[in-house]
């Protein structure tokens, strides 16, 4: 069983039904207990902070996410899951995780690409990721693959060599995180066509 | 950099898509999960879907549209049309579409729009606007007036006025129809998209006379546009959601080409 992590951030169905559709089984859980038994953890989310990690710690699921890492249980983090992990948040000036040394920065505004022209923020829509080291989570994308991100924030960790992806979006921010047994991306997998469930079934299959 | 999105429009009414279209393929062409599906598989970036049935009764069918096509589709798609309360925007939310779209409702009770954000978060939350050209005068100074119920009820307000309010009460992304331009398929109204793009700092997605890839073209550099919508041209089999984004992709416009 894959444990997808309620804490009152978002709307998890999306998640489940495409690992449905791949053919394995999520349970959407706020219960500690079956967050230790699952085989895998996603940890998804859209919102803030600030509220997700009084929800987390309301529930006492921030040691439970804690235990399953140290236990090396495959860990995914989508959204606002790559943020949170990090061990402070520039939203709302939170304390998070600290699964991976470093923190989640907002995007300086006003924001440019490189003609010059007026960036919306909001990062959303589809971009693309160049993946800069080896991962088997990016096994079988094909180049050019694009992903769907709907954020603010962006995740900044303090050691270059957890960084395995990268997106341009007026400037390069980290996209993809790899630490141990915990992987992390700023964008939707669940949401990013073909190439997204690509990667949420090498998730699955992952033996870190 | 981000890309340029192609958003395909399905009309539903009673659970069904109420265009004509000449596909080849083997399908049920009023089918809309069929239909969503096979843009999916097309490389539609995103699509919608407006319920243009007007009574309520038929409103369980269309969250069960909403459902059957979010278990087969896995990019983002909204859904707007009979939208009226938080309520309803739940209840699309949960079936699974990404984001609700409201229009009518949100002019008749803008709080509509900052308790959806509220609840859901901006990014849920589309603003769809009907806009007629009508001249700039001192009631509407930038020459554009909403016009709510398909169309049918002027309101007397402005429609950059509406986009700024709409954005200050927390609306995630504006989907901006011209209904002089709607149906023509001689082109998007270029003069109101850059008007509107140009002073909202949320996505806008044009909509609304679409006849060939060198009009979305258009919309999406010199209008500025984030989105183009489609519905005829590919429902008709006029182009395909490939051949339009080659032509774009072509002439230096970034869009996504691996799906």
């Amino acid at each position: 069983m894959i444990a997808v992590l309620d804490y009152k951030a978002g709307n998890l169905t999306s998640v489940i039904r495409a690992l449905d559709h791949l053919g394995y089984k999520g349970k959407i859980t706020q219960s500690r207990k079956e967050v230790l038994e699952a085989e895998r953890v996603i940890f998804p989310g859209v919102g803030a902070a600030k509220k997700a990690m009084e929800e987390l710690k309301l529930l006492k699921l921030d040691e439970a996410i804690k235990e399953a890492f140290y236990e090396g249980k495959p860990i995914l983090g989508i959204c606002l899951g790559v943020q949170i992990i990090l061990e402070r948040s520039e939203e709302g000036n939170t304390e998070c995780l600290g699964l991976i040394p470093g923190m989640t920065k907002t995007f300086p505004r006003p924001l440019y690409d490189k003609k010059g022209e007026g960036l919306k923020i909001p990062h959303m829509g589809w971009n693309s990721v160049k993946f800069i080291k080896e991962h088997p989570i990016f096994d079988g994308l094909e180049k050019g693959s694009e992903f769907y991100f709907v954020h603010s924030y962006y995740p900044m960790p303090s050691i270059e060599e957890i960084i395995v992806g990268i997106t341009e979006y007026g400037l390069w921010f980290p996209s993809i995180l790899a630490f141990k047994n915990l992987v992390a991306m700023q964008f939707h997998p669940e949401k990013s066509g073909r190439p997204g469930l690509k990667i949420l079934e090498n998730f699955c299959k992952w033996k870190p | 950099m981000l890309s340029k999105r192609i958003v395909v429009c399905l009309d539903v009414k009673k659970g069904r898509t109420t265009k004509g279209i000449k596909f080849k393929n083997n399908i049920d062409v009023g089918d809309p999960v069929q239909m969503a599906k096979l843009y999916y598989e097309e490389g539609a970036d995103e699509l919608v879907f407006y319920d243009i049935t007007a009574s309520a009764e038929y409103r369980n069918i269309m969250i069960d549209v909403v459902e059957r096509v979010a278990k087969q589709i896995f990019i983002p798609f909204s859904v707007g049309g009979g939208v009226r309360t938080i309520d309803d925007m739940r209840r699309v939310l949960l079936a699974g579409a990404e984001k609700v779209s409201v229009n009518t409702a949100a002019v008749l009770n803008p709080k509509i729009i900052e308790e959806g954000a509220k609840a859901f978060g901006s990014q849920c939350i589309v603003l769809g606007m009907d806009v007629k050209e009508v001249g700039a005068s001192k009631r509407i100074p930038s020459g554009y007036e909403i016009v709510i119920h398909g169309g049918r009820t002027y309101t007397g307000i402005d429609a950059l006025w509406w986009a700024r309010e709409a954005v200050s009460l927390g609306a995630g992304e504006i989907c901006l129809n011209s209904i002089d331009a709607d149906g023509t398929q001689s082109g998007y109204e270029l003069r109101l998209t850059k008007l509107i793009s140009e002073n909202v700092p949320i996505p806008v997605i044009a909509s609304g006379g679409a006849g060939n890839p060198e009009h979305i073209y258009d919309v999406l550099t010199k209008a500025k546009a984030d989105a183009a919508l489609i519905a005829s041209i590919v429902h008709y089999g006029t182009y395909s959601i490939k051949e339009i984004k080659e032509y774009l992709h072509n002439k230096g416009v970034k869009v996504r080409m691996v799906w």
